[in-house]
């Protein structure tokens, strides 16, 4: 059969096959017409066998890529729920309030460095620039501090002044108490505010991440608002034990609570990172396969019409010859 | 097969049972606190949800009874794992910045920074110690008691010659200590070092 196709391309012209270019629908050309010098014309599958072949190897990655989602996402799962219990102590004690009215607001953005994640990422950074435009105004200033690079990539973009410290590359190790510590330790000594607001994504379910925002007060603003009663108005009854004065206990409490909370954050966010990659690699592998189901079609029509020609050609020609 | 796998992976029960079923079932100043916020995000931002908030993931805490309640809930909380989740207990025994502090029920509120040393809890005739490296314990009206801890470690498991060879180690680190940072971290290192081999002994 292969043999006969080669001969018939090299000795009779063949009728390019108009048919297809009509049923074609795709966009991507899967077949066309390869002229030869003498006036020749035959149709190459070739260029569908290779994007068919380049097709396979993309769905073949993507599923490998969802596999590895898959396994790192059951790893920090499980670190993730259990520092789920870290910081509702703080929200008891010291009450929710993001909507309360500082002069200066510290956004840590959390993100994350690779790509191939869906939404997630211009999620966060949507949500931290609707906080700094919800907290900009006389006397007030927000500020951004950026963990990961592709917040980085987004919010270096517009707001370049307002970024006080950005931090790469958190994953390179897995992630423990004690290097999110120091993180909050370098960002508490290097930047001033008055609130921190912590955007991320939380792990909801594989399929389902919620940006959430966290608020940390400064130990100034949590008097502000004990003394000025209304949901901190509780904390004046607390008795504080140790420690000189009340503020020092206070401040090594916001110190303490910043840092629980970004533990916290961190370990949510890098949950919903793989859960999102994983849904993001699966859809892309199924429609890889749709793809190449659709080119298996284009490529069988281009080959069946190629031996129809040479037949017809054939048949034609040994007619001809019998008069 | 894959989606076999990634329904599955979607069925299994992921969060603990402190998520809400519908919004009706937030109490209603959970809903006020999310609600400011929310209004104004919705006035300067439409286009986008809010975002959720800490108060939202919560189970909200009963108020204060009028009557001193006859058990101690307990959470004990550290990075890796909710030690004690809601426990009810007789009594715990922290080790507050100002030395040992009993918490009963009907405790006045109290925030208390640890220092390291050891926690117990009994609970009718078992105790159960853990060697706590530092945290703070908010005690509550209504007779909860949060601990949260950064490390904490249950006493069998504690190996009492490290623990002298750490003592001797910081204590010449001490000495030898040149600047304030090096004097600091000996300190500790003293401290606790010396908080565990009383903890063994006593």
């Amino acid at each position: 059969m292969a043999a006969l196709r080669r001969e018939g391309r090299r000795f009779a012209p063949l009728i390019s096959p108009r048919p297809i270019t009509a049923v074609r629908s795709s966009p991507f050309a899967p077949s066309h017409e390869d002229e030869d010098p003498i006036g020749v014309r035959y149709i190459s599958t070739q260029v569908v066998r290779n994007r068919m072949k380049s097709v396979k190897n993309i769905q073949k990655i993507t599923k490998a890529m969802k596999m590895v989602a898959a396994s790192k996402l059951r790893a920090v799962q499980t670190k993730a729920e259990n520092s789920r219990g870290l910081w509702q102590p703080f929200t008891a004690l010291l009450g929710d309030l993001p909507s309360v009215d500082v002069k200066k607001s510290v956004v840590v953005t959390i993100s994350s460095d690779k790509g191939l994640c869906g939404g997630i990422n211009s999620t966060s950074v949507k949500i931290s620039k609707g906080i700094h435009k919800l907290n900009s105004g006389p006397e007030k200033e927000t500020k951004y501090v950026i963990l990961g690079e592709k917040a980085k990539a987004q919010l270096i973009r517009d707001s370049k002044k307002d970024i006080e410290l950005i931090i790469t590359e958190l994953q390179k190790n897995p992630l423990n108490h004690t290097q999110v510590s120091v993180l909050a330790d370098e960002i508490l000594k290097n930047v001033e505010f008055d609130a921190l607001r912590i955007v991320f994504n939380k792990f909801h379910s594989v399929v389902s991440f919620i940006p959430t925002v966290s608020t940390v007060l400064s130990p100034e603003i949590v008097e502000r608002e004990a003394e000025s009663g209304g949901k901190l108005g509780d904390l004046d009854n607390y008795e504080v034990e140790g420690g000189e004065t009340k503020g020092e206990i206070l401040q090594n409490l916001a110190e303490f609570q910043f840092s629980c909370v970004m533990f916290n954050a961190v370990l949510e966010n890098a949950c919903s990172e793989q859960g999102a990659r994983m849904s993001a690699m699966d859809s892309s592998s199924r429609n890889a396969g749709d793809m190449l189901d659709r080119l298996t079609l284009t490529y069988n029509r281009t080959r069946q019409a190629s031996i129809t020609t040479e037949l017809i050609e054939i048949i034609s020609g040994a007619s001809a010859l019998e008069g | 097969m894959l989606r076999q796998a990634s329904r599955l992976l979607a069925h299994r029960p992921i969060l603990a049972a402190r998520t809400r079923a519908f919004s009706t079932d937030l109490p209603a100043s959970e809903q006020t606190a999310d609600a400011t916020f929310a209004e104004a995000w919705n006035k300067v931002i439409p286009n986008i949800d809010p975002p959720k908030t800490p108060l939202s993931f919560m189970q909200p805490r009963p108020p204060a009874p009028s009557s001193i309640p006859s058990k101690l809930t307990v959470n004990f909380v550290l990075p890796y794992a909710s030690e004690l989740a809601t426990k009810e207990v007789d009594m715990v025994i922290v080790p507050a910045t100002t030395g040992q502090m009993g918490v009963l029920p009907g405790h006045v509120a109290t925030i208390a920074e640890l220092k390291p040393g050891v926690l117990s809890v009994h609970e009718g005739n078992e105790v159960t110690k853990y060697f706590v490296s530092s945290g703070f314990v908010f005690i509550h009206a209504n007779s909860f008691a949060d601990i949260i801890a950064v490390v904490a470690v249950p006493l069998d498991q504690l190996d009492a010659n490290l623990v002298q060879k750490g003592l001797t180690e910081f204590t010449s680190k001490l000495s030898s200590a040149t600047t304030d940072l090096e004097k600091a971290e000996a300190q500790i290192g003293v401290d606790v070092h010396s908080a565990l081999n009383s903890s063994l002994t006593g």
